[in-house]
């Protein structure tokens, strides 16, 4: 089947077989490999992207379903060499470790700044729920996003 | 060193007060940004399932449905018919080439594809390969196995009944599923002891049954490889997920017999680790042998039910353990009885001298008269077992069950748990100290380290509190009562003297290569890997503070065989311990050959400069001084060199650590526990740890917040049963329960620093002390919650069902689904 997405503001065209996941499609066809893949149960979230701003885990999406959206990935989310304030959050309070569910906690943080710029620490913990981290135990996620969130308002505060 | 910062101790029930500036690079030790994380967060890690090749293959392994059944025939007809399969291999063609069974860690053998049986749910039996994974997986569907069913063994103990079927009848003369009996200590001054005790009336002998359960590392990213081996050179390069690639380089030029240099691996990124990326898997050596037949490179993954199923599990622990103690609360001896699942094949990843790990630490933090333990490994129809997930070699359990019994012991005495540990600890006078089953501590201050976590916790408070839930609760008020768990872990980490440890004969030494370019930039190549733990950062620090420079003037290279020093690997705990060591050491050996080019440089004697803030300074005149990037371009140069000193600076080092390093902590757990459904929230954890000098603060604390993490897991929700048909009951992450955002409280941690004197730098391990510490925590504060239902002790893993069960007066089985 062709399908017709944009990938990170790009438009790309394929022709998918109907089973193919979105995740897959992303890794192997577009050769996007910051979405990871972990579960294949819709469990630990390594894949979370959005599709039309809306964090999905990818390993559950077929890529066909995506045919006319848009989606986002990690590779999207730094502003050429800037980095996004959640980027710079988790480098900074340390909210990552082996980086293999960082794209996905990215991901799901990004989506939840977008609709609540001043989170709180169990609303974060809330929204990170669907994904697994075996490293960092959440806190330092959590930080991370705080973080941003602070880093984001400050920045408003100075322009009108 | 830097201490905590206590605000952010303090804002922890509030993270916005805890919003901290970046950390600043410093020149040696203390917090910084990770240098590895530029690329995680822009989604350019490289991990194993990222690397492409031109013309790559990608193979599927087959796996057996039933836990014991004997192969009557394999068809691969239709498999091979398939447009887009290149080659199905089963376990007869690895046979011809004398693969069909490897060896393991531990001395036994493994089947890399069945020949004869299979012996557990979901192992090895075909191995295909096609043009895409999805092909390859639908290929599995058409090859057809025809199995004869055999009753398996795997209640673990019933696995020594008279009669019981025989899993390993492939081992010439084997009847029975013994595996092997070990002990540790003095069995006669123990018994002795126990003897007195039995006979006194001021003492008691308390008795439990305590078992650790199986589980799973279940790092986030899975095993798997890509094998190339190249036709024309014979060259074989393995992309793979391990924490090991030195050993596991040497391992498959010992199995398959391939020239040793001729064979490069790379451990890229690697998504965790946790101790199920040490051993060598049969997809691992079919992607090779696939490789080898095709002439194609050959990616194989798992998915995450084939790493729940197949992969090492860890724990399956079955453990007696029997306390001799006065009435005033004065612990004289330790006694253990262990009955070890190691399932189908002894695939434990412990030193050849210790079937059973480091159990031997089972006496835990406290002066003992006596202790003996005796430990029974068994065979059963279930995955192999005895990996070290986060376990330090079995000081998981050894720390599990001496922090049960002395919470039963409290318990069985009407004591409070924190003053029974008090009066038992080690002193800090008392270091170095030698333990009752030989272990010599290196060094810790216990009381105090317990006392700051006493402290930190509020805990007279708490117990107030306590006290007031149960008055309300016994008047019939529906409220949660409130459980406060101790424990105080000693790990010993950093294996290891290579006199006294080795696996597979190869000596747990590690290696660093230090190579300073001419402007004075450094490349470090370690033998050790990182899965997250930050070594590119860590040891980076190390070589700053012993040669003056910045970390970000540093390169660590790590993770590929081609590049880097012989040593076993990154497991245990045992980085910093070893190769940090070997990285101290070779930094201050290129100290010291800088000292002699600038002492020619400066026209005076080596013997007159000293080492001062980062530069060789002729003594008295701090004018006179050059910085190592000076001197390596010195060294570079035309410059005329002393005797005995070559155009460079570099240096290399082979460490072999005289002792273990003994890292410990005091950790407090408080949860509310509803009785009436079994619900359990964790609402704080505070950890202490003491591990020595701290070299990366703020990575020691993600270590430490990674490990509890763990322990609510463990403690909690993880668990792997089985039916008695061999099913495994937790084959995904549907059924094997880890722990979220939502079950892990905000971490409170705290700190004492006795530093390691025997360590160059001080430091201990510290990667897995929490995931030791922290699930005796949890489970004594649940069972102290459930005091008014008389409760003693419940297994892991405490779900919802088990606490409800423990507090009606009858405790689940937890590795056994018997319905």
């Amino acid at each position: 089947m062709e399908i017709t997405i944009r990938v990170n503001g790009e438009q790309v065209v394929r022709d998918v077989e109907p089973r193919l996941l979105l995740t897959h499609f992303l890794r192997d066809e577009l050769r996007l490999t910051g979405t990871h893949w972990g579960c294949d149960t819709t469990n630990c979230g390594a894949c979370v992207v959005r599709l039309d701003g809306v964090p999905v885990k990818s390993c559950t999406v077929l890529a066909v379903m995506a045919d006319g959206a848009a989606v986002d990935t990690v590779e999207g989310l730094a502003h050429g060499a800037e980095l996004d304030p959640l980027q710079e959050g988790f480098v900074t309070c340390h909210g990552l470790q082996c980086g293999f569910c960082t794209p996905g906690m990215l991901m799901t943080g990004r989506a939840l700044l977008d609709r609540d710029p001043d989170p709180s620490p169990q609303t974060i913990r809330e929204a990170i729920s669907g994904q697994v981290c075996r490293c960092t135990g959440y806190e330092n996620i959590v930080r991370s996003v705080r973080w941003a969130a602070e880093k984001e308002a400050s920045k408003e505060e100075v322009t009108p | 060193m830097t201490s905590i910062d206590d605000s952010r101790i303090a804002g922890v029930q509030d993270p916005s007060a805890q919003i901290h500036a970046a950390p600043e690079t410093p020149r040696g030790y203390g917090s910084m940004k990770r240098k590895e994380d530029a690329r995680f967060v822009r989604g350019r890690g490289q991990y194993v399932d990222d690397v492409v090749l031109p013309g790559m293959l990608h193979g599927a392994v087959l796996r057996s449905p039933l836990a014991h059944a004997r192969i009557v025939s394999i068809d691969t007809s239709a498999a091979e018919a398939h447009p887009k399969v290149h080659a199905v291999i089963t376990g007869e063609t690895l046979a011809g080439l004398g693969l069909a069974w490897m060896p393991t860690l531990s001395y036994d053998t493994q089947a890399v594809l069945a020949t004869d049986k299979v012996r557990f749910q979901g192992q090895e039996v075909a191995f295909v390969v096609a043009d895409d994974k999805y092909s390859a997986r639908d290929a599995l569907a058409l090859i057809d196995v025809e199995y004869e069913p055999l009753a398996p063994v795997i209640d673990a103990k019933t696995a020594l009944d008279a009669g019981a079927p025989v899993v390993r009848d492939d081992k010439e003369g084997k009847a029975d599923n013994h595996i092997f009996d070990w002990e540790s200590g003095d069995s006669a001054a123990t018994d002795k002891v126990f003897a007195e005790a039995e006979a006194a009336d001021d003492q008691v002998v308390v008795t439990a049954d305590v078992l650790y359960p199986r589980v799973h590392p279940a790092p986030l990213e899975t095993c798997g490889a890509l094998a190339d081996m190249d036709p024309v050179t014979g060259k074989l390069t393995l992309w793979t997920t391990t924490q090991a690639p030195h050993a596991h380089r040497t391992l498959y030029a010992m199995v398959a017999g391939l020239p040793e240099h001729k064979i490069r691996v790379v451990s890229p990124d690697i998504g965790g680790g946790f101790g199920n990326k040490v051993g060598i898997y049969p997809g691992y050596v079919c992607a090779i042998v696939a490789s080898i037949v095709t002439g194609k490179p050959i990616k194989w993954m798992e998915d995450r039910s084939e790493n729940l199923m197949s992969t090492s599990f860890a724990r399956d622990y079955h453990m007696r353990g029997e306390v001799a103690v006065t009435k005033d609360g004065r612990i004289r001896a330790v006694r253990v009885d262990v009955l070890a699942d190691h399932g189908a094949f002894n695939a434990t990843a412990q030193p050849t001298k210790f079937p059973a790990g480091f159990f031997g630490v089972f006496t835990g933090s406290y002066d003992l008269e006596a202790a003996h333990c005796a430990v029974t490994g068994v065979y059963t129809n279930k995955a192999s077992g005895g990996v070290a997930y986060a376990c330090s070699f079995r000081i998981t359990e050894a720390v599990y069950l001496v922090e049960r019994m002395v919470d039963i012991v409290a318990h069985d005495l009407e004591m409070d748990p924190a003053e029974l540990r008090m009066k038992n600890l080690l002193h800090a006078d008392q270091f170095p100290y030698q333990s009752a089953t030989g272990w010599v501590y290196d060094s810790g201050d216990y009381p105090r380290t317990l006392q700051v976590a006493l402290d930190k916790a509020g805990y007279r408070e708490l117990r107030a509190e306590q006290a007031e839930r149960r008055r309300r609760h016994e008047a019939g008020e529906r409220v949660d009562l409130l459980g406060i768990g101790l424990s105080f872990f000693t790990e010993a980490v950093g294996a290891g003297p290579r006199r006294e440890m080795d696996i597979l004969g190869l000596g747990m030494a590690d290696g660093a290569d230090l190579r300073v370019h001419p402007t004075g930039k450094a490349v470090l190549g370690i033998s050790v890997q990182t899965q997250g733990q930050g070594h590119e950062t860590t040891f980076a620090q190390i070589v700053a503070a012993e040669l003056g420079m910045s970390p970000d003037d540093i390169e660590v290279v790590h993770g590929d065989t081609d590049l880097t020093p012989f040593g076993l690997g990154t497991y245990g705990s045992r980085s910093t311990p070893v190769s940090g060591a070997a990285t101290a050491i070779v930094a201050r050996k290129v100290r010291e050959r800088a000292r002699i080019v600038a002492a020619a440089m400066l026209e005076v004697s080596p013997d007159d400069l000293e080492w001062n803030d980062g530069s060789w300074q002729v003594a008295g005149d701090p004018e006179a001084s050059k910085t190592i990037a000076e001197i390596a371009l010195a060294a570079h140069s035309s410059l005329e060199l002393p005797e005995g000193v070559e155009g460079h600076l570099d240096a290399s080092c082979v460490y072999n650590p005289p002792n273990l390093t003994y890292p410990c902590g005091a950790y407090v757990a408080v949860v509310d526990v509803d009785p009436r459904t079994g619900t359990v929230n964790v609402r704080r954890f505070i950890a202490v740890d003491d591990c020595g000098v701290r070299i990366n603060p703020m990575i020691v604390e993600g270590q430490v917040h990674g490990g509890l993490a763990d322990g609510v897991g463990m403690a909690l929700m993880q668990g792997i049963a089985f039916d008695l048909d061999g099913n495994c009951l937790g084959g995904s992450m549907m059924d094997y329960l880890l722990p979220t955002s939502l079950e892990c409280p905000s971490w409170e941690l705290g700190e004492t620093v006795t530093p390691s004197p025997h360590h160059p730098i001080g430091a201990k391990g510290v990667g897995e002390s929490a995931t030791v510490g922290s699930p005796p925590a949890i489970v004594n504060a649940v069972v102290d919650a459930l005091a008014p239902y008389g409760v003693r002790h419940a297994d892991m893993p405490l779900t919802p069902a088990a606490v409800w069960s423990a507090a009606q007066g009858r405790p689940l089985r937890t590795d056994l689904a018997i319905t």
